[in-house]
């Protein structure tokens, strides 16, 4: 199953971007002796005026070291950990990147359930430690799109989705996944305020085809740069789908469902003409406000940083995933 | 001998240029240091952007304070808000063509001329390089009456700058929305303007 996501020339990254694995190592282990001082440091300035102001005690969630395989060498520059921290899309948290890093803090994973069901022979219940315990974790370096036009490479670790769905058995009626983000409206403050929330109906919903829930490359993640989620990454556990646009990995997912018919998705409700189902990343369909050729890679370096590249059709995996859709007109199913 | 009364104008329009520049001043320093966040480009676009907003709102706002408060004091920087809204604007405008699409140019032409929101934000923003331009004293003598029908072209720019951020949002409307009441308001002070204008061109068009 490894061969699945080795290296591939074709999603080989320009000369620029290559750093040495060993500054690549030596930078990861700096960063992981960082640990939670590096973390502290990500308040943005903003948030520490606050807290000056107010004397308020914010503690940051801790996050804890992970056992894993280590993913192999890869040339490509890793999204620096304190920006993979602080720029998310967390609705729930906030509509502003630096929302959900700012509000997430007090979020309690612990105790958490994960509920697999609907076509299957066997549900299954993971409860915390199930999520961090049951499946040997394994770090996979995978490029993040998001359908505005940015983009990260992120160290995830978790396993894939595969196995946890073959333990559940699934039933031939089985075609499609849907994922559920936890409902908390008291924990998550966008869930209580259309006006902190953006105005979309919660929870969050995703989903998939079964065969793309299959697919090797599929992750459910329960962790980043070696330690576990922080909430604002959607801890304890979220879908990470490495060649659709980010907001297909749905994050604090409480449930998964297998189901007969085509789940509904939160982002095609609210604008079924710009959020497909599929959103598979393709730089020949644009969205009516950012245009897909090309996207902005966020890596170190202020203002000037030159990181504009090209975007690549399945975000540079179509060596191994665009067998699924072979027969499909992906303009019509964007 | 500077009267007391120039004196408050001099102190007005210094607050403005040290408010202004040092805020322009401080977001850039910030994200050239990388010290603005994840991802600086953005930060500095919704800055300035956000910034010619309020200095736009602002300048509009003149005229109903000197209108209803008598602070006769504000018709002096009225110009100087609007031409840092426009510098605001430049800057918004130039971040965009530098940092977002750096510098490529196909790449540019095509979202102002394909993406709606775009496209009405590079109207505006041609509408205030106009009136930035023929703000000067020697212009507007030039253009005599000519100069005030040009200048009412600041309301559509108003217009299409609160269409523009409520456009640019995926689903986060309230901000837009506030902005696009307050534009509202302003444009509701100058109504009997509009009525006058609109009766004059009925004239005109029946004689």
């Amino acid at each position: 199953m490894s061969k699945a996501f080795r290296q591939h020339s074709s999603w080989q990254i320009t000369e620029n971007q290559v750093t040495d694995e060993a500054v690549y190592r030596s930078r990861r282990s700096f960063l992981k002796r960082l640990g939670f001082v590096g973390a502290s440091g990500l308040l943005s300035p903003h948030a520490n005026a606050i807290d000056w102001f107010t004397h308020k005690q914010t503690k940051r969630f801790q996050t804890h070291p992970l056992k894993f395989q280590a993913s192999p060498a890869t040339s490509e520059s890793l999204t620096p950990e304190q920006k993979v921290l602080s720029h998310n899309n967390f609705y729930e948290f906030g509509t502003n990147k630096s929302d959900p890093s700012e509000n997430a803090q007090q979020f309690k994973v612990k105790p958490w359930q994960l509920k697999v069901s609907g076509e299957v022979e066997q549900e299954i219940t993971l409860d915390y430690d199930d999520l961090l315990k049951r499946f040997s974790l394994e770090e996979r370096i995978y490029r993040l799109r998001c359908v505005e036009a940015w983009s990260m490479v992120i160290p995830w670790i978790g396993f894939p989705l595969a196995q946890l769905i073959k333990q559940a058995k699934p039933l031939a009626k089985a075609k499609y996944v849907a994922f559920e983000t936890l409902y908390d409206p008291q924990q998550m403050p966008g869930q209580n305020s259309r006006r902190i929330g953006g105005g979309i109906d919660y929870p969050y919903v995703e989903g998939l085809r079964l065969d793309e829930a299959m697919h090797p490359l599929t992750l459910l993640s329960v962790g980043l740069y070696g330690k576990t989620l922080p909430p604002q990454n959607g801890a304890p556990i979220r879908l990470v789908v490495p060649w659709k646009y980010g907001f297909k990995s749905i994050k604090s997912i409480v449930s998964i469902r297998l189901v007969e018919k085509m789940p509904p998705t939160t982002w095609n409700l609210l604008a079924p003409n710009e959020y497909g189902f599929y959103a598979n990343v393709n730089p020949e369909v644009d969205h009516p406000r950012w245009s897909q050729a090309s996207e902005r890679r966020i890596t170190t370096g202020g203002l000037f940083a030159r990181n504009r590249i090209e975007t690549l059709p399945f975000n540079g995996y179509g060596e191994q995933v665009a067998e699924l859709y072979k027969n499909m007109d992906l303009r019509q199913y964007y | 001998m500077i009267n007391k009364k120039s004196m408050k104008v001099i102190l007005l329009k210094s607050v403005i240029h040290l408010v202004s520049l040092s805020l322009l001043v401080n977001v850039y320093y910030l994200a050239i240091n990388d010290q603005l966040g994840a991802d600086p480009v953005e930060a500095v676009l919704h800055f300035t952007g956000i910034g010619a907003f309020n200095l736009l709102l602002l300048s509009l706002l003149v005229t109903p304070i000197v209108k209803y408060c008598q602070w006769r004091i504000f018709m002096q920087v009225r110009r100087l808000l609007g031409l840092y809204s426009f510098t605001y604007a430049l800057c918004h405008v130039l971040s965009f063509l530098a940092f977002e699409v750096q510098f490529d140019w196909p790449l540019f032409i095509e979202e102002i001329y394909q993406r709606p929101y775009v496209t009405i934000g590079m109207a505006a923003f041609v509408i205030l390089l106009t009136l930035a331009v023929t703000s000067i004293s020697a212009m507007k003598k030039q253009l005599g009456r000519k100069w005030q029908l040009l200048h009412n072209w600041v309301y559509l720019a108003l217009l299409l700058v609160a269409i523009h951020f409520y456009w640019s949002v995926k689903s986060e409307i309230i901000e837009p929305s506030i902005y696009i009441i307050l534009a509202l308001g302003l444009l509701w002070f100058r109504k009997d303007k509009f009525t006058r204008w609109l009766a004059n061109k009925h004239r005109a068009n029946n004689h």
